[in-house]
């Protein structure tokens, strides 16, 4: 192959705006890159000045996407930095709403942005026609998944009962019994999942890195822990600049990051990886049906890895539910705050990946610094060590389907590129 | 009419979005779990956050986002131009929404404390909604837009009638409700003089209304100062919440050069 130019402007079926640039002349490659070219939104900056209370609704409105997961871990941030304790009743219907999430994330990403790449359609529209049952499924699970963080949260676009102490409604025992049945019978939804994407030609491509997630002995980590590495590397959430490390490149607004190599993976994939232990047994029966155990180290198969969590936060779910049943679900008010200075650190291992958030507040509980670090802009650099590496592999195919293989490879990531442009300020006070 | 020819004959529809977090965007494709009619109904030419087809005869432009950078400008006439219609999709579009807390800070400490030395690299302007550049005809308020408004919206704009917005406060959807005010909880609300259409939302989930839809038209200032009176809140405590949603409305660039 001699000479190959590409220039995806605006890569399609993704969260925000990229572009794949690659320059091969004669053989040799140029550049193979993806760019970051979303208008940046210094959510870091703004949020300096404003009340306690507020920042959590402020920065949900980082990603439309996961919201529930920046709330959280903005609230958990707080939390730590006044003091705050949850009562145990709000830490499962936090993780629960948290698992409506991961739900509705991955399904977005698994059906209506990955399958089109593999039934040869622009979207998941023209489905409809030809695959009705697919996308009946596809509209039940995310329904299912959205109505699940309507009943905790209020509404699963940015989430309005989860406030600093805990929450503001609190649903009804019969509502809980009612979505717990609708668990059960997603389990049909769930194999059927399972079968379809098993069952998909999967490119072939290796490249080991180093897989970054949180961390927990007594079950598969989303909400707090430690942040491991599969370099063998651990920290507590506070140190969460020994893995970031971040830095800028000229061409992207999003900021790079790099740990024990060039780069890391976060995200599903990484956390299957690392947590493979920690999954429910039925999410370990899909994962053999995927033919998977750690390490895996296909990129493509961070799909695979998001479909196998789907299946864990069905059966996770319906466990959390069964505990606020047998406890006995009540209205309780938010924990009380007493308002003083300090700083705090949350972490959540949101759909996409890691995600921290870092809070200073003086003796009014008004912000005076803030430091976000967003799953995507982690995996930038390793998205970029992915394209380099797999480009020469292809180099040999006719140049539509190369360009169609690199977007893939950067769709498989779940890139959410608008959250991904703002982050942190280079130091730190 | 064959049905073919109907189908040929929708109204060409794209979306668009500049700075925001898409959740507009994902509001809309979540309508059609429950208003899966809406793609009988409408062609979609563009979408890039759903699909990889692109084509620019549109007639009707959604656009999610704030402008924060002199080219946002140029795209977003370029869209103008060409749509017959041109809706303002969320609070991002409507209101500047968020973004544009960034306007009451000064430019240079904002570029400076999310990218450091690296600054000079990325081009920012004040954030500012869509009418701020061209000319908008109609708006989906709310940060996310309601599910439910945006297919009212749509069924309307299909029919060439006005948008059913309301321009009352949200406390009307709230007492329909009958909720408890939650001033009477201690807690404070823009709902007195925020724009309805929400269903009152917040209060229904034990928050106070955070103003995303906008002022009403003709906001009763005593009214409101009435009810902070009696809780003993001053109108300027409320009004520094207001900027949550509403900076713009308040500050416009502010500092900012443009």
């Amino acid at each position: 192959m001699g000479t190959v130019k590409i220039d995806v402007h605006h890569l399609t079926r993704v969260e925000g705006h990229g572009n794949i640039v690659v320059d091969v002349r004669n053989g040799e490659i140029k550049t193979c890159r993806f760019e970051v070219v979303e208008a940046p939104r210094f959510f870091e900056a703004f949020v300096r000045g404003r009340s306690y209370d507020e920042l959590s609704h402020i920065t949900s409105r980082i990603c439309g996407i996961c919201s529930v997961g920046h709330a959280t871990t903005s609230l958990q941030a707080t939390e730590k930095a006044l003091g705050v304790e949850l009562s145990e009743q709000a830490t499962l219907l936090r993780k629960l709403n948290f698992h409506g999430e991961i739900i509705d994330s991955h399904v977005l990403h698994t059906y209506y942005l990955v399958a089109p790449d593999f039934l040869g359609v622009p979207s998941v529209i023209p489905l409809v026609d030809t695959h009705k049952d697919v996308v009946l499924r596809a509209l039940r699970i995310k329904k299912l998944s959205g109505d699940l963080c309507a009943l905790i949260g209020g509404r699963h676009t940015h989430p309005i009962a989860l406030t600093v102490g805990g929450l503001t409604h609190t649903p009804t025992e019969r509502e809980l019994r009612d979505m717990r049945a609708r668990f059960v019978e997603a389990r049909a939804d769930m194999d059927e999942t399972v079968a379809l994407f098993a069952s998909l030609p999967w490119p072939q491509f290796e490249r080991e890195t180093e897989y970054v997630s949180l961390h927990k002995d007594d079950e598969y980590a989303f909400i707090g822990g430690t942040i491991v590495t599969s370099d063998g590397f651990s920290y507590p959430i506070e140190d969460y600049r020994k893995v970031t490390n971040e830095w800028c490149v000229p061409f992207s607004t999003a900021k790079w990051t790099r740990h024990n190599r060039d780069a890391y993976m976060v995200g599903a994939l990484a956390r299957f990886n690392n947590n493979y232990d920690q999954l429910h047994p039925r999410a370990k029966e899909a994962a053999a049906k995927f033919g998977m155990k750690p390490l895996v180290t296909n990129p493509f198969l961070n799909t695979a890895a998001q479909v196998i969590e789907m299946v864990h936060c069905i059966e996770d779910g319906i466990r959390i539910m069964d505990e606020l049943l047998t406890r006995g679900i009540k209205p309780e008010a938010p924990a009380p705050v007493e308002v003083k200075a300090g700083e705090g650190v949350g972490s959540c291992d949101v759909p996409r990946g890691i995600l921290f958030h870092n809070y200073v507040y003086d003796d009014d509980g008004i912000c005076t610094s803030a430091n976000c670090i967003i799953p995507t802009n982690q995996n930038w650099a390793n998205v970029n060590a992915d394209l380099q590496a797999f480009l020469p592999q292809i180099l040999d195919r006719p140049q539509e389907e190369i360009r169609h293989l690199l977007e893939m490879l950067v769709r498989a990531y779940d890139p959410c590129i608008s959250c991904s442009t703002h982050f942190l300020r280079v130091e730190f006070v | 009419m064959s049905a073919k020819s109907k189908k040929r004959d929708r109204p060409r529809v794209a979306f668009f979005d500049f700075a925001s977090c898409e959740g507009c965007q994902l509001t809309v494709v979540d309508s059609l779990q429950t208003h899966v009619e809406l793609l009988e109904a409408v062609e979609i030419v563009q979408f890039r956050e759903a699909s990889s087809e692109r084509r620019e005869d549109y007639q009707i432009a959604f656009v999610e986002g704030s402008i924060t950078r002199p080219k946002d400008e140029e795209r977003l006439r370029r869209i103008r131009e060409q749509a017959t219609l041109l809706v303002a999709l969320g609070a991002c579009a409507h209101t500047g929404c968020v973004n544009a807390l960034k306007n009451l800070h000064k430019p240079e400490d904002v570029r400076r404390w999310v990218y450091g030395d690296c600054a000079e690299w990325y081009e920012t302007y004040a954030a500012r909604p869509l009418s701020a550049v061209v000319k908008v005809d109609a708006v989906i308020p709310g940060c996310p837009i309601d599910r439910e408004e945006f297919v009212e919206v749509v069924k309307a704009l299909l029919v060439g009638k006005k948008p059913p917005i309301p321009d009352y406060p949200v406390c009307v959807e709230c007492k329909l409700k009958g909720n408890v005010c939650v001033f009477h909880v201690g807690k404070t609300c823009l709902g007195p003089v925020t724009r309805a259409g929400c269903g009152a939302i917040c209060p229904s989930h034990g928050d106070g209304c955070e103003g995303c839809r906008g002022l009403i038209p003709h906001p009763n200032e005593n009214a409101m100062e009435e009810v902070l009176d009696e809780f003993g809140l001053t109108l300027d405590q409320i009004m520094g919440q207001f900027t949550m949603f509403n900076a713009y409305s308040e500050v416009e660039n502010g500092e900012w050069a443009q």
